[in-house]
């Protein structure tokens, strides 16, 4: 069998074990609540985590809209980008990806076809580990866009009062 | 030489909680980790100063040393025991809970962050603790093998650091068998903070500011009369109706009492715009106050003692101005106030009349003691007599979701009148309510609210803000909502960056603006645009579509 396909075959199961590391990094109070409740209203950051991994692990699959990769990495790391993480610990999930497959599928991988295969996919993990830089970036200078903008907005009313519109000065 | 040794850390080593696991510390012994983004910065001295505030001081979050009173041990202990003996609900409270855990998961801070400490019942814990030391009998024998401990001042650290992520919200008070109210337990520690002279700035700031001029924004009477005058003149541009305002005016009927967001931050001066077009077009008798300038009341974020000094600023004022009754608009604490605590602070206000509506008679019996009427309730009531003529195909470019925010819903159990308005506002089939574990009584707070808009706070907010906001995100995605409506001036100024973090396609409006662009007056000018000058459905169409025939025209 072809690794593409062990890959979809075993789609649930390597999806919830990823998911179920990433939970893991929280308190362990936390994360038995965060594994166990279903409803994407009532946890909601553990039904973000697991849309996202569940998108980027499709990418992984198939051909997918370079925008629909940047949204589904978006998902995992708009919540990571806000907690006490640093940034490599911020896109860290993407290489547990590795050794949840190596050992999901420990006894196939054996198989000595499926190496090639195999180094392929990690390799694309990569891939995906360099669009995580951006997409984290992106979501630390939002932060940064939002907290101007909020203290813009104080006081925004008074400057259309005055026909006046706030510029960055020039140099 | 001796080489250094590097280790090259694995990804999972790079996470906590993977490869390896720390001991696990009981709850006691993990501290806070005071990061940027997770607390809100100490008043600065002078505001305590403006209001007479014990314990005027610079200090910093991050220092090891709070410069706390000598004394702020017995002072702790001493007010402790004082709310004990005043707020029966506090002793209730730290002797009934059972531990069974049905608020745990309730909190949008603890779903927001996953820290352990956020669930309510944890919060609770923080200072039940203490009090079990130091008023039950076992906690003074046991220690804490009772669940007590010594009150240091690293307890004082972690309560300011986990009173201050609890936005006084009541969601979790809404899943306890026993009604236990973990925002009571908040405003009480707080309060006992606030005697030790350990504030928040953007709570001291706008309280002062409130106090000494008016308004949280500290504007000048002259600043707040010639902002609202531009709505005027604003309202006249798009609508052709001017909707001119008096400033203390004595012996008008009613006096009306906004929050200072709703006349100087966008997007809630559309919504400013909104009142005074419905009151022009009622022809209303009403007054607005310089003095009693802020719906809003910062000081019920730090004590009930200065929440009721600037309550009583609108009863003075009303009194003074002679009016009879007091309408309020699309403010969300201001109503948890005077729902809950003004009759008790200030009330009953019988010098006022019973507000009696003078368009359809309504007689608001609702406000019996308070004398004061929310917007919605008022504006539902005309609705329902069919005293507006109303075009909701002016809205029709807004397709809409409805955020219940806390303190007017929990607060107070308005879920009715602004569903009914925009029902009304709107053309048929644009307005979604979010799933029902996230609406009405269940209703997940903005993440911001009781003091907490800070921007230095900004990731604890969006963290907390999460549940609310993957809900809006939910009907965008499903619905095409892009518009959320709210009746909380806080929400206005909190939901578009709490959106603009999570789902930036989806705008914040205020209710009365909705209404202010459906009035249909009799002596209007054809409307072109909303209240915020966006086209409106087939205008701009038509008119790119004429430019589009014009231009092929030339080329041909
Ligand atoms: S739901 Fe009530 S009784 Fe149960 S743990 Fe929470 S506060 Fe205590
Ligand atoms: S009142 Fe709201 S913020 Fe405070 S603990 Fe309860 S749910 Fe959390």
């Amino acid at each position: 069998m072809k690794l593409a396909d062990l890959l979809s075959q075993k789609k649930a199961t390597i999806l919830e074990r990823w998911l179920h590391l990433l939970l893991d990094s929280y308190p362990s109070e936390t994360s038995g609540f965060f594994k166990k409740e279903k409803d994407p209203f009532n946890n909601p950051l553990a039904f973000r985590l697991s849309q996202g991994l569940q998108g980027v692990y499709e990418a992984l699959l198939q051909d997918t809209a370079r925008e629909r990769i940047l949204a589904s990495l978006d998902d995992v790391i708009s919540i990571k980008a806000l907690e006490n993480f640093s940034p490599s610990q911020a896109v860290a999930f993407i290489f547990l990806l590795k050794p949840v497959i190596r050992e999901e599928l420990a006894t196939e991988l054996k198989e000595a076809q499926l190496s090639e295969e195999c180094l392929e996919v990690e390799s694309r993990i990569d891939g995906l580990a360099l669009l995580c830089f951006e997409v984290y970036m992106k979501r630390r200078e939002k932060l940064y866009e939002l907290r101007i903008n909020e203290v813009k907005n104080q006081v925004s009313g008074l400057m259309r009062r005055t026909g006046l519109t706030l510029v960055t000065p020039q140099q | 030489m001796a080489k250094a040794k590097v280790t090259v850390p694995t990804p999972a080593e790079i996470l906590p909680g993977i490869s390896y696991k720390t001991p696990e510390k009981g709850w006691m012994d993990v501290k806070p980790d005071f990061r940027p983004g997770t607390y809100c910065n100490p008043a600065n001295p002078k505001w305590l100063e403006w209001i007479g505030y014990p314990y005027p001081r610079a200090w910093h979050v991050t220092d090891e040393d709070w410069h706390l009173p000598s004394d702020w041990k017995e002072t702790i202990l001493q007010g402790m025991e004082d709310r004990l003996s005043r707020f029966r609900s506090l002793k209730l409270f730290f002797d009934i809970c059972v531990r069974c855990g049905a608020c745990a998961d309730k909190c949008h801070f603890f779903l927001g962050t996953g820290d352990p400490k956020n669930m309510p019942v944890l919060r609770a814990e923080l200072m039940r603790s203490v009090y079990k030391r130091y008023f039950k009998p076992a906690g003074r024998l046991l220690g804490q093998l009772a669940g007590a401990r010594d009150l240091t001042e690293d307890v004082i650290k972690e309560w300011f650091f986990y009173l201050y992520q609890c936005t006084e919200c009541r969601r979790c008070s809404l899943f306890c068998p026993y009604g236990i109210d973990m925002a009571e337990m908040t405003i009480l520690g707080r309060e006992l903070l606030s005697s030790i002279g350990i504030n928040i700035e953007w709570t001291l700031a706008s309280v002062a500011q409130c106090y000494d001029k008016g308004s949280h924004i500290g504007a000048t009477p002259q600043a707040m009369k010639d902002m609202i005058d531009f709505f005027a003149e604003e309202n006249e541009r798009v609508t052709g109706i001017y909707t001119p305002i008096t400033y203390n005016r004595k012996g008008a009927e009613i006096l009306f009492v906004a929050p200072s967001g709703d006349y100087f931050a966008d997007p809630g001066t559309y919504t400013f715009m909104g009142y005074m077009l419905l009151f022009t077009y009622l022809g209303l008798d009403y007054t607005i106050s310089t003095y009693a300038g802020e719906g809003g009341n910062f000081g019920f974020f730090m004590s009930h003692e200065m929440g009721k000094r600037l309550n009583a600023k609108i009863y003075a004022e009303a009194k003074r101005l002679g009016v009879k009754w007091i309408i309020g608009g699309e403010c969300g604490h201001m109503w948890r106030i005077l729902n809950q605590y003004m009759d008790t602070w200030n009330g009953p206000a019988d010098f006022l009349e019973m507000p009696v509506s003078p368009i359809t008679g309504t007689k608001f019996e609702n406000a019996a003691t308070t004398r004061m009427v929310h917007i919605s309730e008022f504006t539902a009531d005309l609705i329902k007599h069919g005293k507006l003529k109303l075009d909701p195909m002016r809205n029709a470019h807004i397709k809409l979701t409805f955020h219940d925010s806390c303190n007017t819903s929990r607060g107070m159990g308005i879920f009715e009148e602004p569903r009914y308005i925009i029902k009304n506002v709107l053309p048929e089939g644009h307005f979604v309510d979010m799933p029902p574990n996230t609406i009405r009584e269940k209703t997940f707070c903005c993440g911001s609210g009781s003091g907490f808009n800070a921007d230095e706070y900004l990731e604890t907010r969006l963290r907390g803000g999460l549940p609310r906001a993957n809900a809006v995100r939910y009907v965008h995605e499903k619905y095409g909502v892009n518009h959320l409506g709210c009746i909380c001036a806080i929400d206005r100024a909190v939901l578009p960056t709490l959106l603009g973090y999570w789902v930036p396609e989806v705008e914040v409006t205020g209710i009365s603006e909705l209404v202010g662009n459906a009035l249909v007056f009799d002596e209007e000018i054809e409307r072109t645009t909303d209240l915020r000058d966006r086209d409106l459905v087939g205008v701009g169409e038509a008119e790119e579509g004429v430019e589009a025939a014009e231009a092929a025209e030339e080329e041909e």
